[in-house]
């Protein structure tokens, strides 16, 4: 065990790790999705309520995972709230780290979970709402 | 709170080696003249100190830059002298033991060494009997940790080391944690090697020790000016041998009072944590050494933990912080989860603690995990009631 101790970490990183936005759960929305990263037990829940018009008007995230993973889960969803969906999907990680006033490299890497969360929890939507709409149909 | 990790220097030993810097600085190897004379007399009583401390022979106390060289020393130096003399060796150890014994052992495996690591059971501890299933005729030592740095598990020594006399094998232990904390004499160990360091137990960094029975060959890994009857060659560390002796006199003093008021505060801060924090699991032995506690605070990632307690110097078995990507081995070692691993903290008290720095934590503890748990995303069932609590 090396005890290297927290990381100095950026002003912005700080805050939303002591005082993260937006967490919790979106209550009844198809727009949901847990990804982990398997190298380090980060585990990440985004869950997002979506307007019919595909603007995102809440997001909402829990996380399991160090300082900067709770920072860029909370930062995150600041980012994609007023989104519409192809934006959202289209937000990466290196967006995210930015907008924290960086992270170091291996953090980016290992704790930023922002794409692939959110392309999963879009993809789960539109595969319901297609769901629904055939079901409406038939 | 990170005192298995260093300590800082006692003020009785920064006095001791003070003058070693200035007015005292010969060279113990320069004869001819009466500073080298001088030097060589203090650091003969330095390790008259140290061998009486361990229950050893002055002469079977050689100095080295610390415990990792001291390892490396034991390691490679018996292995060595054993494929000199025989052609092959074999080597065992458990899967716990510091980086710079299993580092070292890997090493040795690219060499053609044959190597055994014992498995641990939940608590950390190696099977004795497992050892002696475990010897083959050409096993040349086996090494074991006497306690754990993470976990403070203390291994069966003395056990282990009636079996490798009765098999005539030499028994190596790295002592670093042990010293200062818990009885440490070579006799009643059974133990042919040992490696300490100055700087777990009060004393300066960058110096150690290396017991090694006059009778145990050792192949020397530093060549050059033949100091410490050539088995180490190089300029002694004078004021650091001087503080390692002052530093294991001091804890020699007051080890028993000590320990047992550090070990009350760790049992404190356990019930504390028991009592106040759901979910919650012990990581090791109960009963190890007395200033040792790991946790895993189950659903908090441990750098997470760390920075909301950040006025306790602390450290963690997580990915993020262990340099190791799926958590601490030593506590994977004991059966434990990836997710244990990155959820344990390492408490390791010291002579400055208190009671009230034990309340301090206990209460930053409470409000951080309560916080943290807040945000992670619960999914088991027992974390569920947890949060309830």
């Amino acid at each position: 065990m090396n005890a290297m101790g927290p990381l100095p970490y950026s002003a912005t990183v700080l805050d939303h790790f002591e005082n993260p936005r937006n967490v919790g759960d979106v209550a009844g929305t198809a727009a949901v999705a847990t990804v982990e990263n398997v190298d380090c037990g980060d585990r990440v829940r985004l869950s997002l309520r979506v307007a019919d018009s595909g603007i995102i008007l809440e997001a909402r995230f829990r996380t399991f995972g160090c300082v900067a993973a709770i920072a860029a889960s909370s930062m995150t969803t600041e980012m994609v709230r007023g989104m519409d969906l192809e934006s959202a999907a289209a937000l990466t990680d290196r967006q995210v780290a930015a907008a924290l006033g960086g992270l170091p490299e291996s953090k980016v890497h290992c704790s930023v979970l922002a794409e692939r969360v959110i392309r999963k929890a879009i993809e789960n939507y539109r595969s319901a709402a297609g769901k629904a709409g055939q079901e409406a149909k038939q | 709170m990170d005192h298995h990790a260093t300590t800082p220097v006692a003020p009785e030993v920064m006095q001791a080696m003070l003058p070693y810097f200035t007015t005292e600085f010969g060279n113990p190897a320069s004869s001819t003249h009466a500073f080298g004379r001088q030097a060589a007399q203090e650091v003969e009583r330095a390790r008259e100190v140290i061998a009486a401390a361990l229950g050893a022979r002055p002469r079977e106390v050689l100095f080295t830059s610390g415990a990792t060289e001291s390892n490396n020393l034991a390691l490679r130096g018996v292995v060595e002298a054993a494929l000199e003399s025989h052609g092959s060796a074999h080597l065992v150890t458990c899967a716990i033991e510091h980086k710079s014994i299993l580092d070292t052992v890997a090493d040795l495996r690219r060499r053609n060494v044959t190597i055994t690591i014992l498995p641990t059971d939940r608590e950390g501890l190696v099977d004795p009997e497992a050892i002696g299933q475990a010897l083959q005729p050409d096993t040349c030592l086996v090494t074991i940790q006497m306690a754990n740095s993470e976990i403070g598990t203390i291994q069966a020594v003395q056990a282990i080391g009636k079996l490798c006399g009765e098999a005539n094998v030499p028994l190596h232990t790295d002592a670093v944690q042990a010293l200062g904390r818990i009885p440490v004499d070579v006799q009643a160990l059974g133990v042919r090697l040992l490696s300490l360091s100055a700087h777990k137990i009060y004393g300066p960094k960058g110096v150690g020790a290396l017991y090694c029975h006059r009778r145990v060959r050792l192949r020397e890994q530093m060549t050059g000016g033949r100091q410490e009857r050539a088995r180490r060659s190089g300029t002694l560390n004078v004021p650091g041998i001087i503080g390692l002796a002052r530093a294991l006199q001091s804890a020699a003093e007051n080890r028993e009072a000590e320990m047992s008021r550090q070990a009350a505060l760790r049992d404190a801060l356990w019930a504390g944590i028991q009592e106040r924090i759901p979910d919650v699991v012990r990581n090791g032995q109960h009963g190890g050494l007395p200033n040792n506690l790991n946790v895993s605070f189950r659903h908090v990632e441990g750098e997470a933990l760390l920075m909301a307690v950040k006025q306790f110097a602390l450290s963690s078995g997580s990915a993020c912080t262990s340099d190791e990507p799926h958590g601490s081995y030593v506590i994977r070692a004991l059966g434990r989860s990836e997710e244990d691993a990155h959820s344990s903290i390492r408490f390791g008290l010291g002579r400055s603690n208190t009671q009230q720095h034990v309340e301090r934590l206990l209460e930053d503890l409470v409000t951080a995990v309560e916080r943290l748990r807040a945000i992670s995303p619960v999914e088991s069932p027992s974390a569920a009631t947890a949060g309830g609590a």
